[in-house]
């Protein structure tokens, strides 16, 4: 079966520094796959270069088989691949709704259409609405996103991506910034995605990614150290050493 | 006050919305000036016409956020367009709104790859290089565009074959407030389309907008296609109703002032761009008859003073003005 997600060599580079070094991932249709690292391990350049927005210096990448390496950004979105981003990247000055209807008119290639008021567009609401219902942000959906409060605006950013009707989702760190309490109910969500959604994530919360991710990716210093299993990873006396076993190191 | 409520017209985006009361206020004021000042007719047009480029410029800087130092090029060629066809012998004074806009159309399409990628400053500097190049082209044409001297060479026949252009200039401003009218009416519909709403998402984050599958390098090179076709259509009114085309119609300063007037209507505001190039052509007009020889000083002084005192322009101030009203 062909991978959802697949890439082959993946390499990035600024200027003399290696970002990205030789990453072969296989990501298979409907997983929850989490990308884990320390800090500066090119975990989000690696997202960058998947979804389009950094050029890769070598390797492929696939999308659902498909050749995506020489796509661009906009290109790969109307292929299946969506992403959310760590910093909110909301537009902040128009309404919840617009931010997601926007993103649904973008996807049916109706934006070329200036004849017609935007708001003609029954279908487009609706589905809009809908997602905003999913993410439980539908009685905020009249509300300009810069009076919304942090955590809602996270759940916007994958509200927008899902309007895409994405394939593969990639969400980078869909929590940051949000509190304990806060982070659990956002994944939450995530959880309850439709199991034929492709899901990657990045998240620095060890407790959420052995809860929510079915197989783990290590990045270190821009490659995979490893991949497996959470069973596996924890258990992996060198994920310990350069990432688990740090915190352990601080306590003894 | 109910357009200016968001809850009244189905919850569409943001208070500051383009279509406010104010529109049919513009639209009425415009009207009594044709039987209150019929001796200022041939005045009242050319405010007309700046106000159409004024609303052609907003469409680019006020909604699309792509600036330019270049714009008049298209107001120049659209005057050029239908002027040259009238002296070819096509009178008709739609047909010459239809070349003119046609025209600059053209030039803006093969334009947009150069003036749509890059930042602000790329563009202000592209622009401003390709319409020195375009106006040494005019002046060298002599043959085509009359060089220095301009064409007057040329007549306007009756619009729709029924309405002669007469001496007072009863025509021509009636001819220019429909043409307005529609220009306004039309902005107002491409700005709240979902093109629209497009533009302004790439205002409002231009980073955001290819992670949603937007093509962002089309969508601001229709708008600059738009934007020059309806300065075209500005171009060719004033070419029609002053009977003349010259160089300085599509020359730096007219590029800079609509600029300015558009600054000072408040950008992205259509009712705001609308008054503010009504005032600047008024304004201009009081100063340089009070003063010929200082009158863009005055201009200056009312212009600096307004960034100051009036963010946002006029359009900000009926904003603001609205808000107040609800709250009241």
């Amino acid at each position: 079966m062909t991978a959802a997600l697949a890439t082959t060599a993946l390499s990035v580079r600024f200027g003399a520094f290696q970002a990205v070094r030789d990453v072969s991932l296989s990501v298979r249709a409907g997983a929850r796959h989490a990308l884990i690292g320390p800090n500066g391990a090119g975990k989000t350049t690696l997202v960058h270069a998947l979804t389009g927005s950094v050029k890769p210096a070598a390797g492929r990448i696939l999308i659902a088989g498909e050749e995506a390496t020489g796509r661009s950004e906009a290109q790969r979105v109307h292929m299946g691949l969506a992403r959310t981003f760590q910093i909110n990247q909301l537009f902040r000055n128009l309404t919840v709704l617009d931010n997601v209807l926007l993103a649904v008119l973008e996807r049916n290639r109706r934006t070329a259409v200036f004849w017609r008021s935007v708001r003609n567009d029954r279908a487009a609401l609706d589905e809009a609405r809908s997602c905003l219902a999913f993410v439980n942000l539908l009685a905020l959906a009249e509300r300009p996103v810069a009076a919304l409060p942090y955590g809602s605006q996270r759940l916007l950013e994958i509200a927008i991506a899902l309007a895409a009707r994405p394939r593969v989702l990639v969400l980078d760190e869909p929590a940051a910034g949000v509190p304990a309490a806060e982070s659990a109910a956002i994944f939450e969500r995530i959880h309850a995605l439709p199991a034929s959604l492709t899901v990657v994530f990045i998240e620095h919360d060890m407790g959420l990614v052995f809860r929510f991710a079915e197989r783990i990716t290590v990045l270190v210093a821009g490659q995979i150290l490893t991949e497996g299993t959470p069973a596996e990873i924890s258990a992996d006396p060198r994920v310990r050493e350069v990432y688990l076993g740090r915190r352990g190191d601080h306590a003894a | 006050m109910s357009a200016l409520n968001p809850a009244s017209h189905g919850g569409l985006s943001k208070p500051a919305l383009p279509f406010s009361p104010v529109t049919p206020l513009i639209f009425a004021a415009l009207i009594a000036s044709y039987f209150l000042f019929p001796n200022h007719l041939a005045l009242a047009t050319q405010i007309l016409v700046l106000m159409i480029f004024a609303l052609s410029y907003d469409l680019l800087q006020g909604h699309a956020g792509i600036v330019s130092l270049g714009h008049a090029v298209f107001l120049g060629l659209g005057a050029y367009g239908s002027a040259i066809l009238a002296r070819w012998g096509f009178t008709d004074p739609l047909l010459g709104l239809a070349a003119g806009a046609s025209i600059s159309a053209l030039v803006a399409l093969v334009l947009s790859p150069i003036v749509v990628r890059g930042s602000d400053f790329t563009r202000l500097l592209v622009t401003l290089g390709v319409a020195s190049l375009i106006h040494e082209a005019a002046n060298r044409m002599r043959d085509l565009t009359g060089g220095a001297d301009g064409l007057a060479d040329f007549e306007v026949a009756p619009l729709l074959g029924l309405f002669a252009f007469d001496f007072e200039g009863r025509t021509a401003f009636l001819y220019a407030l429909t043409v307005f009218a529609l220009v306004y009416a039309a902005l107002w519909r491409v700005t709240t389309s979902p093109f629209g709403l497009a533009l302004r998402g790439i205002r409002e984050n231009s980073r955001r907008m290819p992670a949603i599958g937007s093509p962002v390098a089309r969508h601001l090179a229709v708008s600059y296609l738009l934007s020059g076709a309806i300065a075209g259509v500005g171009g060719a009114l004033l070419a029609q109703t002053s009977r003349f085309a010259s160089l300085d119609m599509l020359g730096f300063e007219r590029s800079a002032e609509i600029v300015m007037v558009v600054t000072l209507g408040g950008t992205g505001h259509i009712a705001g761009v609308s008054i503010g190039a009504a005032a600047f052509g008024l304004v201009k007009d009081a100063l340089s008859t009070v003063s010929p020889r200082y009158w863009q000083l005055g201009l200056g002084v009312v212009l600096m003073a307004s960034v100051f005192l009036a963010r946002g322009g006029i359009g900000g101030l009926i904003e603001r003005f609205g808000r107040f009203g609800r709250r009241a």
